[in-house]
């Protein structure tokens, strides 16, 4: 094990010392003159949750940068492997708490795909106004605490108000604030409330407005400006080879949104841009996100005006849990209900990865099953995890004050970096 | 979604105009020893020797973009893991995957981060939870668990519950 830890390939930069040596710093290979190491997180309320970043600096000039992650390690992964498949969906909103949805979906979708359903039009549609409504949520949060870390303290007030209505339309339909597990394999949980849609409705009517508010205070605002615009820059080349998605590669030009060049539950059937931007900073990042809640605002629109009627939930008596009232009265659906509560239903043998655009980039879903009613291996692959090694290339040059800035624009979730 | 292709032969004449499979034959003959066509996705078993050729010679053929490296624990099967690599490319709209069959005695590979940089943290993780070495990984250290964390947790012999 110990030459494990003393590992030949470690990086050799004069003066760095490696994070797992920092507790004991050895003189003889301390901080060189010029430069310092400093520490910092996991405890900064800058680095979005328990990110610990080991700056190297000049002045107050980053020279190297290293982030350190597994503070929130829980082994989601492994834990997957002990539950039947449909005790796997309250596990994966744990994994991103901004968009439990999303998580639910890609889940679904994969175990959907290896059982290969046929979901409900009207299931489809919910999952797409339900998707829309997530990104939206996870942007709000993200544009109250970038301006925040920015020192724009007032946008957070503003944006956790309409995040509140959002949050509390997830509690009506799925009786969770932020850990909904609403998706299933073959459909929803519930049928949706009487008057969800009526207040879906009123919630993205007035949503424009309130962006035009919140652009009210920053898009023009000389400060935030300053603080953005030419900070954190990012090549189009460097997305592709380090792994970026979502928003920050949208920004750098890559025109590549899974939910237009690769569709999952019915999105063909929406019309929507795909903004993009060339410029590849952080304010590039800031414009192509606000642009993007835009357009979720028009997908929700659109879904809430051509909401199919019908079931919710596919037509497999064998996977999903039959209705309450069914199980009550007819003996097959309680031999059903026993069986799928008790054994879990079995999944036939394959592989398949199931991508989806979350508000962060591509979120996929490995699993494989051999043939039994727990998965063999479910893998997330995750935006922030990969977007987080462009962090240095992104902050290498610039102030310490702009790593905060970048931090925030690449909108990074520790629950879905450790898992 | 397509009917299932489950054997080489079969891939190689119902998918004879994919990209992939094409450049890999062309480029290496022998290094593709199974592929499959299942569910709508395609699998390629690559020789483990030869997979950072292989990854180079998709990525000049418009496969740009690695996705994720993972790997899957076959305990108690031989050869026992399974290095999965899902490539995309953004010209074409296709995915493919790639697995590598890697044995259980002091497991190794060749690392694709010469390849594709993105493949580093994917690397660390696979290290950390499968204890899979990749040569000529730039830094391959455990990246979720504390640096001195004995054993790999995602292996299929390491408990779910209880301590270490």
């Amino acid at each position: 094990m110990a030459d494990e830890l003393n590992n030949p390939h470690a990086p050799e930069i004069p003066g760095f010392v490696e994070t797992a040596t920092l507790v004991r710093p050895r003189p003889e290979e301390g901080p060189k003159d010029r430069t310092m190491v400093l520490n910092m997180g996991p405890q900064h309320p800058s680095t979005h949750g328990v990110l610990r970043v080991v700056l190297e600096i000049d002045g107050e000039t980053v020279v190297k940068l290293v982030p350190d992650i597994g503070y929130l390690h829980t082994g989601i992964e492994k834990t997957c492997e002990a539950k039947f498949w449909q005790q796997v969906v309250p596990l994966t909103d744990r994994i991103d708490y901004l968009c439990p949805m999303t998580n639910n979906l890609a889940f679904c979708l994969a175990g959907e795909k290896l059982l290969q359903l046929e979901i409900p039009e009207r299931a489809q549609w919910m999952r797409v106004l339900l998707n829309e409504l997530t990104r939206l949520n996870s942007h709000l949060v993200w544009l109250g605490t970038h301006a925040m870390d920015i020192g724009a303290l007032t946008v957070f007030l503003y944006t956790f108000r309409e995040r509140e209505e959002i949050l509390r339309i997830f509690e009506h339909v799925s009786g969770q604030r932020m850990m909904t597990s609403y998706f299933r394999i073959g459909g929803l949980a519930l049928d949706p409330p009487l008057d969800f849609f009526d207040s879906v409705q009123a919630l993205i009517k007035i949503l424009p407005e309130k962006i035009d508010e919140y652009e009210n205070l920053l898009t023009g605002n000389p400060i935030f400006i300053n603080r953005l615009k030419g900070v954190g820059y990012l090549s189009p080349a460097d997305a592709v080879a380090l792994g970026v998605t979502g928003p920050p590669a949208r920004s750098t030009g890559i025109d590549w949104d899974l939910r237009r060049d690769m569709p999952y539950t019915g999105y063909e059937k929406f019309k929507f841009e795909v903004p993009i931007s060339t410029e590849g900073d952080v304010w590039a990042r800031y414009l192509v996100r606000l642009k993007e809640m835009r357009e979720s605002v028009k997908i929700c629109q659109q879904a809430l005006d051509g909401m199919p009627e019908g079931p919710i939930k596919a037509d497999a008596p064998h996977v999903v849990l039959p209705d309450r009232e069914k199980m009550k009265t007819q003996m097959e659906a309680l031999i059903y209900h026993f069986k799928i509560v008790t054994e879990g239903f079995q999944v036939p043998a394959g592989e398949v990865y199931q991508a989806v655009e979350s508000p962060r980039g591509e979120m996929g879903y490995y699993a494989v099953s051999d043939g039994t009613a727990k998965p063999y291996r479910v893998h997330m692959r995750n935006p922030s995890f990969a977007t987080l090694q462009a962090l240095e290339t992104m902050c290498v040059g610039r102030l310490i004050a702009d790593v905060v800035a970048v931090i925030g624009s690449i909108d990074i979730v520790l629950g879905e970096i450790d898992r | 979604m397509g009917e299932a292709l489950l054997n080489r032969q079969a891939v190689f004449e119902g998918l004879a105009q994919n990209v992939a499979i094409q450049a890999l034959r062309a480029a290496h003959p022998d290094a593709m020893t199974d592929a499959r066509f299942d569910r709508g996705e395609l699998t390629l078993v690559i020789d483990a020797d030869q997979i950072r050729a292989a990854c180079r010679t998709l990525q000049t053929a418009g496969y740009n973009f690695l996705e994720d490296v993972t790997c899957v624990d076959w305990y108690p099967a031989d050869p026992r893991f399974q290095v999965t690599y899902h490539i995309l490319s953004h010209t074409l709209k296709e995915r493919v995957r790639l697995h590598a069959m890697v044995g259980s005695l002091d497991p190794s590979i060749d690392s694709i981060t010469p390849v594709w940089p993105s493949a580093n943290y994917y690397e660390r993780e696979v290290w950390d939870l499968f204890g899979i070495r990749f040569n000529g990984h730039p830094g391959l250290r455990r990246i979720m668990m504390p640096e001195e964390w004995e054993g790999h947790p995602l292996r299929k012999d390491y408990p779910v519950e209880g301590y270490r």
